[in-house]
């Protein structure tokens, strides 16, 4: 069996997420043009407590939507192939400042495909990152704007973030393949 | 955000599988996904911008040694809005008409580097032959002879799923000249592999004869029966789909005048009304109108049409796409 470590409990996960919806906001100076679009699956219900976040402290409803990037990935060949699904816009995202939502950074590819489909669906005044993990090991030039959790990890290691909506509970753990191998 | 999600399908991919030849050895669980990225790739089409670049670098080649002009270009489309290469090669014109068989044309494609041959052929089986002997390029059927039509019946099945929901215990009543259909063939096992019961309908001549006669078939018997009867058979029913009748074949003697065939076999709106309220109505086309349906029926709206014509493109992108991903595909 992995070894599993808990890295955020569900209230190191809200908690850091309302911080993020107030750097955004902070950022941004205001909601004005503001649209937060999650990448399928578990970026979108983060993406939604963020926006819930900033609805109790602005008042404003900010659009949510989810990006599916399967159709723009560069390593199809050399893994399992994941389910397409549809990808949900909920405004034209033309002049608009779009906050892609994800939950873990990793290599940075699938940012790299979500910036491919998002220009693909029009052209956002300007694309902001942000992810309730960075793990490291980047393999593209791509930082993330507003991170929940800064982690380092060893490549034997994977970061699993489970949400409510399609986990039944919420929490951040780390899972070492490595010990598993050698158990 | 509130966009229902129907149920995720049990896969996520047909490997192994490389060819789609006919849906008789289809899973319940490998149609579930086929309709599911259907539905992803209608969202594509719905956008300004309809290309995305999942088979960059993918070769596409139809084959059509059969004239059609909708699949072909259904597929055509399909492929480009995938970024794939996709090049025509129809009979005339090509080395076909000059003789050469089947197999050698199948193997000079696969030597100009084709991922995937769709092809059409007059022949039932054709395509089967070149599945056999091609170790690279995919195949998918396009239509051989009587044989099978998959992405025609999987169109179908989205086009009945969307309508119903779900096609698990539904009935489907197919109407018309069942034997020499490859629409219909295709169609009885998809359906039976989604759950959904068939009845076939027509004149005796026109109906599957190890079905009339109880003997043991390749059909999927414990999902599809027969009844000649089309008052009986419309009755409760959730799909009619009504297949078209080839005038020639009427000639021939094998079936009833045009006036009885009319009198028995036309969709009507009385014959409608025994059917589900709502019952979804279907007619895979080209039309004889006043013969398969009543002509009041016969007018589908611009709407519709263009809905298929869009569920056609989808399901080819599905099929596409599901073939040429994954790590076998590049193997």
């Amino acid at each position: 069996m992995a070894s599993e470590k808990l890295l955020m409990t569900a209230d190191d996960v809200r908690r850091a997420l309302v911080r993020i919806a107030h750097q955004i906001v902070e950022r941004n100076r205001g909601t004005d043009g503001l649209v937060l679009m999650g990448l399928l699956r578990r970026g979108v219900p983060l993406a939604q407590r963020i926006a819930d976040a900033i609805k109790t402290f602005e008042g404003v409803d900010v659009p949510v939507g989810g990006l599916d990037i399967n159709l723009y990935r560069d390593d199809l060949t050399s893994r399992p192939q994941p389910l397409v699904r549809p990808t949900q816009l909920p405004v034209p995202i033309a002049g608009k400042t779009i906050v892609l939502v994800d939950d873990v950074l990793y290599t940075g590819r699938t940012v790299r495909a979500a910036l491919d489909a998002l220009v693909d669906l029009g052209r956002a005044h300007q694309v902001q990152l942000a992810v309730l993990v960075d793990r490291g090991h980047r393999e593209l030039p791509i930082r993330a704007d507003y991170v929940g959790k800064n982690v380092p990890t060893s490549l034997t290691e994977e970061i699993q973030v489970r949400v409510r909506e399609i986990d039944q509970r919420e929490e951040v753990v780390l899972v070492d393949h490595e010990r598993r191998v050698l158990a | 955000m509130t966009t229902p999600q129907a149920a995720a399908p049990a896969i996520t991919s047909l490997a192994p599988r490389r060819q789609v030849l006919d849906l008789d050895d289809f899973t319940r669980e490998e149609i579930d996904l086929v309709l599911g990225t259907t539905e992803s790739m209608r969202e594509v089409l719905g956008r300004s911008i309809k290309k995305v670049p999942s088979l960059r670098g993918k070769i596409i080649m139809t084959l059509f040694l059969e004239p059609s002009t909708r699949t072909r270009v259904s597929f055509e489309q399909a492929g480009k809005i995938l970024s794939a290469d996709v090049i025509n090669l129809s009979g005339s014109g090509s080395s076909a008409e000059k003789g050469e068989s089947l197999l050698n044309t199948g193997l000079t494609l696969q030597a100009m580097h084709a991922d995937l041959i769709v092809m059409r052929h007059k022949d039932s089986g054709a395509p089967y032959l070149l599945a056999r002997h091609l170790k690279h390029a995919g195949i998918v059927n396009a239509g051989d002879g009587r044989h099978a039509h998959p992405s025609q019946a999987l169109l179908d099945l989205y086009t009945m799923r969307r309508h119903l929901g779900s096609l698990e215990g539904r009935k489907v009543v197919i109407i018309g000249d069942v034997a020499h259909s490859r629409v219909a063939r295709s169609n009885i096992f998809g359906l039976s592999a989604a759950g959904a019961r068939v009845v076939l309908c027509g004149p005796p001549t026109l109906l599957p004869l190890e079905l009339l006669r109880g003997r043991d078939t390749a059909y999927p018997t414990a999902n599809v029966s027969v009844e000649t009867d089309l008052d009986k058979a419309i009755d409760g029913a959730d799909v009619v789909m009504a297949l078209r009748i080839q005038t020639e074949r009427m000639e021939g003697g094998a079936t009833p005048s045009m006036r009885e065939y009319t009198r028995r076999w036309q969709v009507t709106e009385a014959r409608m009304r025994k059917a589900r309220p709502n019952a979804l109505l279907m007619h895979p086309g080209p039309m004889n109108e006043g013969i398969e349906l009543a002509s009041s029926l016969a007018h589908g709206d611009a709407q519709r049409i263009e809905e298929q014509v869009t569920n056609g493109v989808a399901t080819r992108m599905a099929l596409l796409y599901l073939l040429l991903n994954g790590p076998e595909a590049s193997a």
